[in-house]
């Protein structure tokens, strides 16, 4: 948010370490707030849809950030802990009843085992060896999940899940899922807030910034790392179990390695280490195939071609501009949007006397 | 038995294709310390420039080979120039998913330029099997075998004797000391960069025989990591190495661990063993100990 530093104050260290220790920050995250809650006013079903994307996706890349970004440790699972989520979530509900405020956090919980397990390697091997060791966990869980009829039963391991309800209150539209991703975005967002800049959090970016000085000055690497592995899954294991119960199906399909990947192009594309970079990269990674589609539908219907005829070279041209963009992102503005929104707001704050 | 050796040397023949794509992968992380996420897509880039040029141009394989090596050797010095030059010096994540992003624009590029169906290479190639001593051996497999062997053969030649090869190998070893005696680093980059495009399109064209040219043909670059971890990331016996544990590994288990559980153990089992490789020994067979200070 824009900033005044001018005339603050703070007689208190309960004051300083507030999370947003100035007044027009604290009135300007108010106002986001409202924003968020008035939305669905302005807004008709298809644009909500997105948002509900947009949100879902902003659950899961704070969590790969928690990870990558702060503790430095490179996943290429994230999208397989999703998936222990979705379907711990479609089991909970399907097999045992049990409503979608209890398998929210038990999708969460059954992915945090999982991730820590998963992390178990990140003790011996970092860096490259430890993304490769992650895309070897991607790969084991998706074939476990897919190969064992007792978790994916059904066809093509698809688990189609009951509209949840919540006190009576059928969650069938997507004004009624909006209120449902939303406090969950919410409270994961203040979460991961809070967590990163408390002692756990700390110890994190030690480890990230040098893991063996770390180690000398009494940070238990191990514990950080698998707990950090574990946080990050419980993020995905949630967002995983709400995107069952957003599509009421679950489905391997929807957390391939081509999602993880994804989820890494969010983080990097909106800011490592950086939680509110996190939601920018997932609204742009969500926004950037269907701005795409209008403006090429626009193009094609300039020069007469039909949607049909498009299709296939629309697929392909977004391949070439997705990856053509974490390649200039790399290279243009390796920290992100994120940086982008602080040079910005560093712009504005002595406006208009900036130097 | 007969059937355990069957499986056992037809997958010692995947393998080595496997360690034919594993070679450029090794090579590029040996010289310049870059995981080449995108090694899978400059194979399937390779397979569809020779399923252009053999179907499509109808052009005669004596004259698609050299065009087809000729132009993968400058697709590795472009990619080098353009893409991995500006990420010197950054953290590993960046360029990990700088290759990812390499691998994306590879196969939208692929699939844009000559369509997303499975395209054919016809290689003058007999189908019937050779049978030695109940084993079935497909003239395919054996052509690609040997194609590996000849090619890995050279390479241990190229860089035991040749000029260049000791020039790559200093490099690896240490860039500034490689630098302070005269080596043109950055070409050495480009060149490494150039013979892994090489790799992979001969692995292009061998893989892309066997198992037809799509987007798919890019899945290959990732059972290549088992391997390369396997045999360890920066030795080049070791890709070969790895390369033959992980093809002959997947084809004896398929063949006796498919039945009961519904196939697909040829996508889980290289990772597991990768896995427990990695926890037990990170550097793999041949790979240098890295020993870090503060």
């Amino acid at each position: 948010m824009i900033n005044r530093e001018c005339g603050v104050y703070q007689t208190t260290y309960e004051g300083d370490m507030a999370l947003y220790p100035l007044p027009l920050a604290r009135y300007s995250t108010l106002g986001a707030v409202a924003i968020l809650l008035l939305l669905p006013l302005a807004l008709d079903s298809h644009a909500m849809s997105l948002a509900n994307l947009m949100l879902l996706a902003s659950i899961g890349a704070i969590g790969l950030n928690i990870l990558v970004g702060y503790t430095g440790q490179v996943s290429l699972g994230h999208g397989a802990f999703m998936m222990v989520g979705s379907y711990t979530a479609a089991l909970v509900t399907v097999r045992l009843g049990l409503p979608f405020w209890v398998g929210l956090p038990a999708g969460g919980a059954v992915a945090a085992l999982v991730g820590a397990f998963f992390g178990i390697p990140s003790l011996r091997i970092k860096g490259l060896y430890l993304a490769i060791a992650t895309l070897a966990g991607q790969f084991i869980i998706e074939w476990t999940i897919n190969h064992s009829t007792w978790i994916s039963g059904g066809v093509q391991s698809t688990l189609y899940v009951p509209t949840p309800t919540f006190l009576g209150w059928e969650i069938n539209s997507e004004y009624r899922r909006y209120f449902m991703v939303l406090p969950v975005a919410i409270v994961a967002y203040v979460a991961a807030l809070n967590l990163v800049r408390s002692r756990v959090g700390r110890a994190f970016i030690a480890v990230r910034d040098r893991d063996i000085a770390a180690e000398i000055i009494g940070v238990d690497i191990f514990r950080y790392k698998l707990l950090a592995f574990a946080v990050s899954s419980f993020y995905a294991g949630v967002a995983g179990a709400l995107w069952t119960y957003y599509l009421k199906i679950a489905n391997y399909e929807h957390f391939t390695l081509a999602t993880s990947v994804s989820y890494l192009a969010m983080i990097i594309i909106g800011g490592l280490g950086s939680v509110l970079g996190s939601v920018f990269g997932a609204v742009f990674i969500t926004l950037l195939p269907i701005v795409l589609v209008y403006v090429v539908e626009g193009g094609a219907a300039l020069f007469g071609f039909k949607y049909a005829a498009i299709a296939d070279f629309l697929a392909n041209l977004r391949l070439i501009i997705f990856g053509g963009l974490i390649i200039l992102f790399l290279a243009i503005e390796p920290e992100g949007l994120f940086r982008m929104w602080g040079n910005v707001k560093r712009y504005f704050r002595l406006w208009p006397y900036s130097y | 038995m007969a059937f355990f050796f069957d499986l056992f040397v037809n997958g010692l023949m995947i393998g080595s294709m496997y360690a034919l794509v594993a070679l450029g992968f090794v090579l590029i992380y040996k010289a310049t310390s870059v995981v080449n996420f995108a090694q899978g897509d400059l194979v399937m880039f390779g397979g569809y420039i020779a399923a252009a040029l053999v179907v499509l141009y109808k052009l005669p394989l004596a004259i698609a080979l050299p065009v087809l090596l000729g132009s993968m050797i400058a697709l590795g010095f472009i990619v080098e120039r353009g893409v991995l030059r500006p990420m010197v010096g950054q953290n590993v994540i960046s360029v990990v998913m700088v290759t990812i992003g390499l691998s994306q624009v590879f196969q939208g590029s692929a699939a844009m330029l000559w369509g997303a169906q499975t395209k054919s290479i016809p290689l003058p190639i007999p189908l019937e099997p050779y049978v030695i001593w109940e084993i079935y051996i497909s003239p395919v497999n054996l052509v690609a075998a040997l194609v590996s062997g000849v090619f890995l053969v050279a390479f241990a030649w190229f860089f035991r004797k040749s000029r260049m090869g000791i020039a790559m190998r200093a490099t690896a070893n240490d860039q500034q000391a490689a630098m302070a005696v005269g080596i043109n680093v950055r070409f050495i980059f480009a060149l490494s960069w150039a013979i892994a495009g090489l790799a992979a399109a001969l692995g292009g064209v061998l893989w892309g025989n066997l198992i037809g040219v799509d987007t798919q043909l890019a899945l290959v670059g990732l059972k290549v990591f088992p391997a390369v971890i396997l045999g360890g990331l920066d030795s080049v016996p070791g890709a070969l190495v790895g390369g033959l544990i992980i093809g002959a590994v997947e084809s004896v288990a398929a063949g006796y661990v498919d039945p009961y559980v519904g196939g697909g153990t040829k996508d889980f089992l290289p990772y597991v063993l990768m896995i427990l490789a990695l926890m037990v020994r990170p550097y793999g067979f041949f790979g240098r100990e890295i020993i870090e200070r503060v």
